[in-house]
């Protein structure tokens, strides 16, 4: 293992340099978050390079999606702060976009494919500005781009668990951002919708965006993804995968829940 | 007698059964349209409950209004007195509400259930208390329990109209932001919604509508205005701006007809004919509307049933296997499949030969086409020409070979 690029948070993080990372998309610092006494996620730092391509790895339970909601504001953090663009939350929200689990919201609501899509640009219409047919032919455009555009006119719940993760991804592109966090995004989807998807995401990445999205497939973290965060309640480590994506690392992660075969059969990084 | 009251109704739904009934009718469907559009996102948000608890806690606010109003030597029945008093109970019963479910370990119910009858209770108190008062022309208080509509004036439908033209206008200017926390709250607070901002928005509608509707309705009933239309407009369409119409105008149809109705005939409750009125909009809807009605589904599960057993039935004939299941013989006889001596009509075998050779195909499908999203669509009743092209289903053939006849009565004369 190179040491000299990994950076291990052994004593929570603290170590680490207080000073706001101006260039980074998306930085957070002494993040935790918890629900009554226990956190469930304590005091992580992390930066996201620009460009780059992050996954958010860590067992159940690990804080994954607690980190992004808190970073987010949707769930209250005890403390820490966030910089997206070297600017605080509120001023930089217009260039997030976040793409929630799918078990979230209820499928059954009285909405349309394309109309979920032109939820995405509720926040550059305003509250009175009509939809008008260039919105429209932008909303089609990103189901295009997911591979739904023949299901514009479905009721969502009509639709398979696959297509409603690409839905709430051409929601997301329709939010114009720069920078895309993601909950999950390949959880319980078929083969082709996964396919799909990280096709997007890679296209994002060549288009200069950022995405970072929590991830439970080890088996796909190397292809992927190009950076890495571990966490388990505490940042156990992050960097680069090519050096951070080694056994010990995930070993320090998972603990003993993750069996030494199978780490055997994982792509990892030489360590 | 029987055609007194038509005569009545008549005259009551054209506004020409006297001044009060004109202006009742006319604020009941104002109200009606108000609260079925204002209703909609708390509906959508599935908070429905909430507003219960909100209607209820209105009660001690007019009685203590109706006090202090007294004690300072005016009219103690003043409505606009009345209703800010009923406004600010409402709102810290509402506050209170969130606050326990926030706060505490409480499930929001609990808290409801708890702030509704605590509420509740402590006005009906405050009403015993001042039916004792000497002053103040205390009678009538009550009738903001279940609504009345005697004594209604113009200043009052004029209320009910302001009242009820500014939460329609406030249902039309926050509807985004309503419709993403209402289908999506997590999302719509990373979009930098502010989701407490808007659900307050949606429970200050719902207080908005109670108020004005506490004359006609009554705060016991008022509920079934905010709750029925948006359900009943839900089974009409799949698209959250439709329904807030479909709901306003629903609501504002069962208004009207519901006063129409009370004023045609002595001693008809006007709030809970209404109701009873919005309710016949539901229950029609439920039984009748296209797609989500019972009538459409029971009928869609029925054909369903019958492309089944017709399946079945041609695939058993053309494997020349005997069909014992009724509704499978009742199927093929009806459509002519069948002959009565259970031989198969040449049409019958022509097609039980074409669902054997796709099935056939299927399975060469499967085979061939690895890729779930095509051998995923396989359900055995879509034909497999609605799956896959001409050419794709050309090259199957080809490696299936030529099809297989299936004897028919022709075949066996």
């Amino acid at each position: 293992m190179q040491q000299g690029e990994v950076r291990l948070a052994t004593d929570g993080g603290r170590a680490m340099s207080p000073t706001v990372p101006v260039d980074s998309p998306f930085a957070v610092q002494e993040m935790t978050v918890s629900y009554g006494e226990k956190p469930v996620v304590f005091n992580v730092d992390f930066t996201a390079p620009p460009e780059s391509m992050v996954a958010i790895v860590g067992p159940n339970g690990a804080g994954k999606s607690s980190l992004l909601k808190a970073a987010l504001g949707i769930v209250p953090s005890i403390s820490g702060r966030v910089t997206v663009f070297g600017e605080p939350l509120a001023t930089a929200r217009r260039r997030i976009a976040y793409v929630p689990q799918r078990a979230s919201v209820d499928w059954d609501f009285p909405t349309r494919v394309i109309d979920v899509v032109l939820m995405g640009m509720y926040r550059e219409l305003g509250l009175l500005k009509l939809v008008r047919r260039p919105h429209r032919e932008r909303a089609m455009a990103c189901l295009a781009r997911v591979g739904m555009a023949d299901f514009a006119d479905r009721q969502i719940g009509q639709l398979s668990g696959g297509q409603q993760q690409r839905v709430f991804l051409a929601r997301a592109l329709a939010q114009g951002a720069d920078l895309y966090l993601l909950d999950e995004p390949f959880a319980g989807v078929d083969a082709a919708t996964e396919k799909a998807i990280i096709d997007v995401l890679k296209s994002l990445k060549a288009e200069r965006k950022t995405v970072i999205a929590v991830h439970h497939d080890l088996a796909t973290v190397a292809d992927y993804f190009d950076h890495l965060l571990l966490i388990n309640v505490r940042k156990i480590a992050d960097g680069p995968v090519a050096t951070t994506f080694t056994a010990q690392n995930l070993q320090a992660t998972y603990g003993g829940r993750l069996a030494t075969a199978h780490i055997d059969q994982l792509q990892l990084a030489s360590g | 007698m029987e055609s007194g009251f038509s005569q009545a109704l008549l005259a009551a739904l054209t506004l020409q059964a006297g001044y009060n009934s004109a202006l009742v009718a006319i604020g009941a469907g104002l109200l009606g349209a108000a609260a079925g559009a204002g209703g909609t996102f708390l509906f959508l948000r599935k908070r429905a409950l909430v507003s219960d608890a909100v209607a209820h806690a209105t009660l001690p606010g007019i009685g203590i209004a109706f006090i202090v109003m007294v004690m300072m030597g005016g009219d103690g029945r003043s409505l606009p007195g009345l209703l800010i008093g009923s406004a600010l109970s409402a709102t810290l019963g509402l506050l209170l509400v969130e606050w326990i479910a926030r706060r505490t370990r409480l499930p929001e119910d609990a808290a409801i259930g708890a702030v509704l009858s605590v509420f509740f209770g402590f006005g009906i108190v405050l009403l015993t208390v001042i039916q004792t008062m000497s002053s103040g022309r205390q009678a009538g208080l009550e009738s903001f329990l279940l609504g009345s509509t005697a004594g209604m004036l113009y200043s009052d439908a004029i209320t009910i109209a302001v009242g009820g033209a500014l939460s329609v206008g406030l249902v039309v200017l926050l509807r985004r932001p309503m419709t993403m926390v209402s289908f999506d709250p997590e999302w719509a607070a990373a979009s930098g919604v502010n989701v407490r901002g808007v659900d307050l928005a949606i429970m200050g509608l719902v207080m908005a509508v109670t108020v004005i509707g506490l004359k006609i309705v009554g705060l016991i009933l008022i509920v079934a205005l905010l709750i029925i239309p948006p359900v009943t407009a839900r089974f009409w369409t799949e698209r959250t701006e439709r329904v807030v119409w479909i709901a306003g105008a629903l609501g504002g149809l069962a208004g009207y007809l519901g006063a129409a109705l009370s004023a045609s005939a002595p001693d008809l409750p006007t709030g809970p004919i209404i109701v009873l009125v919005s309710f016949t909009l539901f229950v029609a809807s439920l039984l009748l509307a296209p797609v989500r009605g019972v009538a459409a589904a029971l009928w869609r599960h029925r054909r369903f049933q019958l492309d089944v057993h017709r399946r079945q039935g041609l695939l058993a004939l053309a494997r020349g296997e005997p069909i014992f299941d009724r509704l499978t013989l009742k199927v093929l006889l009806r459509e002519g499949l069948l002959r009565p001596d259970r031989v198969a009509t040449p049409d019958g075998a022509a097609r039980a030969a074409k669902v054997l050779r796709d099935e056939k195909r299927w399975d060469v499908a499967r085979a061939v086409y690895r890729d779930e999203t095509i051998s995923g669509r396989y359900d055995g009743l879509t034909s497999i020409e609605a799956v896959l092209t001409r050419d794709e289903i050309a090259d199957l053939d080809r490696r299936l070979g030529p099809p297989v006849p299936v004897a028919s009565s022709e075949g066996a004369a």
